[in-house]
């Protein structure tokens, strides 16, 4: 299920503005990579051309490749709502739909998919979605519950749950943890660790112990100054990152010398 | 009237403040004065036309049996003007926030809040002179092929001023207030709920249903009942374009319509004399509560909507 996704000469443009320059990576299969740097490198950015969802913004547009298992994303004939339920996404801030409740909120995604579902079949992925996402055993008796009564963190792993409810074969999550207290975090990097047996991951984040904690490979973002486009620095695996970075910026970075 | 007391340690109490205060008091009050000025006002004409005779209610043998056909007509072209132009506001609405293009949105948001701006005589000669004569042919096919719809049953009006007419006129005539407050609160959705369908890979109209309008539904409700408001007390038009005999009947195409409490006020005001005109009146006061049940309605309908979706 998981794939690995390969990304050539990405450019990312908001309207005549380049965003991010030049950004050519691999991203391994059934692994998490932690994307690094200062706020406004374009890491968000670069994230949301992995699924698409930057075309929400009136004026984005990518040049450049990015194919997942050999599947270019940008090809004419690709529709951009297939891309998303290919590659899932949770956001910064917990977003459950807030008139459902945490059963529906889960099964969101697969009710776009398939109009027709079981009762039984839908019970059995509410389920499999919540236990994947840690939160069965806290929400098990209180399904039909709004999904806005649980706390911040639980609301995080609902959101999870929605995303892997619909078996993507990529995860993005743009800094899932940062409007969370440090016990739910915990909890969200405990279930990537889980995860990332069945998903390939890619997570944005301004917390570099997390990215330390969470994944197997690093990239880091930079920007040579307000008004330039972000640009990939270096991407290597986290430990190599932390210890002996390739690059001087990196070393500059990591250490808290600058951003 | 000020005289809630002053939190302790902060004895100074700017001459500012209080004035601000009690001009927004006294605006406040304004409303409750004039609504209960309006209020006694038709209780007190209107008694004395509660117990009218046949001979100053056009024949009827009490005020109930005069104000029900009345009241009839009034809720039907109301409620038909809000059938036709709920949907019509909640895609307009959904256009200019969601689809159309934002120079586009911007003429278009423009030209509907423009339709709020046309005076309610002018929809009226436009209801006679223009939408009346070409809906004949309408009127007739209907009443030829699905005559046996009670709806449709006719014969059909050859001149168009039927409630049908009136109601299309209606309709347009609340179409402003309803797509705007809708678009207000598409607008409104949040990023987050948009975007969090959009990722699970729904289509737009697909994210429409799944973020935009559960969002917006008490609002779209709330819109929909001031219109609906706005649809049983409008008067002009409906006094324009109806011919209207009084009659109670679910006929919307033929001569012979229910007029509504607000027309016949207006038509037939300016002639009536004494009890009469305390019946008209009393017809006043039971529009005043209609009125007043829809805006309650519609609160509460709004109140149970937003305990039950905690944001």
């Amino acid at each position: 299920m998981a794939k690995s996704i390969d990304i050539s000469d990405l450019n990312i443009y908001y309207g005549d503005f380049l965003a991010v320059e030049g950004v050519t990576m691999t991203i391994p299969a059934r692994s998490v990579t932690a994307l690094i740097g200062p706020s406004g490198c374009g890491k968000s950015t670069f994230l949301r051309t992995l699924n698409r969802m930057h075309e929400v913004i009136p004026g984005a547009r990518v040049e450049g490749k990015v194919s997942v298992d050999g599947q270019s994303l940008y090809d004419a004939a690709v529709d951009p709502v297939e891309v998303r339920r290919m590659v899932g996404m949770v956001f910064q801030r917990p977003n459950p739909f807030p008139t459902m409740s945490i059963y529906e909120n889960v099964l969101a995604g697969l009710r776009l998919n398939n109009k027709r579902l079981s009762r039984s079949d839908a019970d059995a992925t509410v389920e499999r979605a919540l236990q994947g996402a840690n939160l069965w055993n806290e929400v098990k008796d209180r399904l039909n519950k709004p999904g806005m009564g649980l706390s911040g963190g639980q609301q995080q792993r609902l959101c999870i749950a929605r995303a892997i409810a619909v078996e993507p074969q990529v995860l993005l999550m743009d800094e899932p943890c940062s409007a969370l207290d440090p016990i739910s975090t915990s909890a969200i990097e405990d279930l990537i660790h889980e995860l990332k047996s069945d998903y390939t991951i890619v997570i944005v984040t301004h917390n570099m112990q997390q990215a330390a904690r969470v994944s197997e490979d690093t990239a880091f973002f930079n920007l040579a100054g307000a008004g330039k486009p972000g640009r990939l620095i270096e991407m290597n695996p986290t430990k190599k990152i932390f210890s002996v970075p390739d690059e001087e910026a990196t070393e500059a970075y990591i250490s808290g010398r600058f951003g | 009237m000020s005289t809630t007391p002053t939190e302790t340690g902060s004895p100074k109490r700017r001459l500012g403040d209080l004035v601000f205060a009690n001009l927004t008091r006294a605006a406040g009050l304004t409303i409750l004065v004039t609504l209960a000025g309006v209020a006694l006002f038709l209780t007190i004409q209107g008694i004395p036309g509660l117990t009218a005779g046949p001979a100053d209610l056009k024949g009827h043998a009490n005020f109930l049996g005069y104000v029900a056909p009345l009241v009839f007509g009034t809720l039907l072209a109301a409620v038909i003007a809000l059938l036709i132009a709920l949907p019509l506001a909640i895609g307009v609405a959904l256009s200019v926030s969601h689809y159309a293009p934002r120079s586009v949105s911007i003429v278009i948001g423009y030209l509907v809040d423009l339709l709020a701006a046309v005076p309610s005589v002018v929809y009226g000669l436009w209801g006679i002179g223009f939408l009346g004569p070409r809906l004949v042919p309408v009127y007739q096919w209907l009443a030829d092929h699905l005559g046996f719809i009670p709806f449709f049953s006719g014969p059909a009006s050859n001149t168009g001023r039927t409630i049908m007419t009136a109601s299309i006129v209606l309709a347009i005539m609340v179409l402003p207030i309803i797509t705007a407050i809708s678009r207000e609160i598409f607008v409104q959705t949040p990023r987050l709920n948009e975007e969090a369908a959009l990722a699970l890979g729904a289509t737009r109209w697909e994210m429409i249903r799944l973020a935009v309008l559960p969002y917006a539904r008490s609002g779209i409700v709330s819109a929909a009942m001031l219109g609906l408001g706005r649809a049983l007390g409008e008067t002009m038009a409906v006094a324009m374009v109806l011919s209207a005999s009084g009659i109670v009947t679910w006929d919307l195409i033929s001569n012979t319509n229910p007029s509504t409490i607000a027309a016949n006020i207006a038509l037939t005001f300016a002639d009536a004399t004494g009890v009469q005109r305390n019946a008209l009146i009393a017809s006043g006061l039971v529009l005043f509560v209609i009125t007043f049940a829809v805006n309650f309605g519609a609160r509460s309908v709004v109140a149970r909507y937003e305990t039950g979706s905690p944001r």
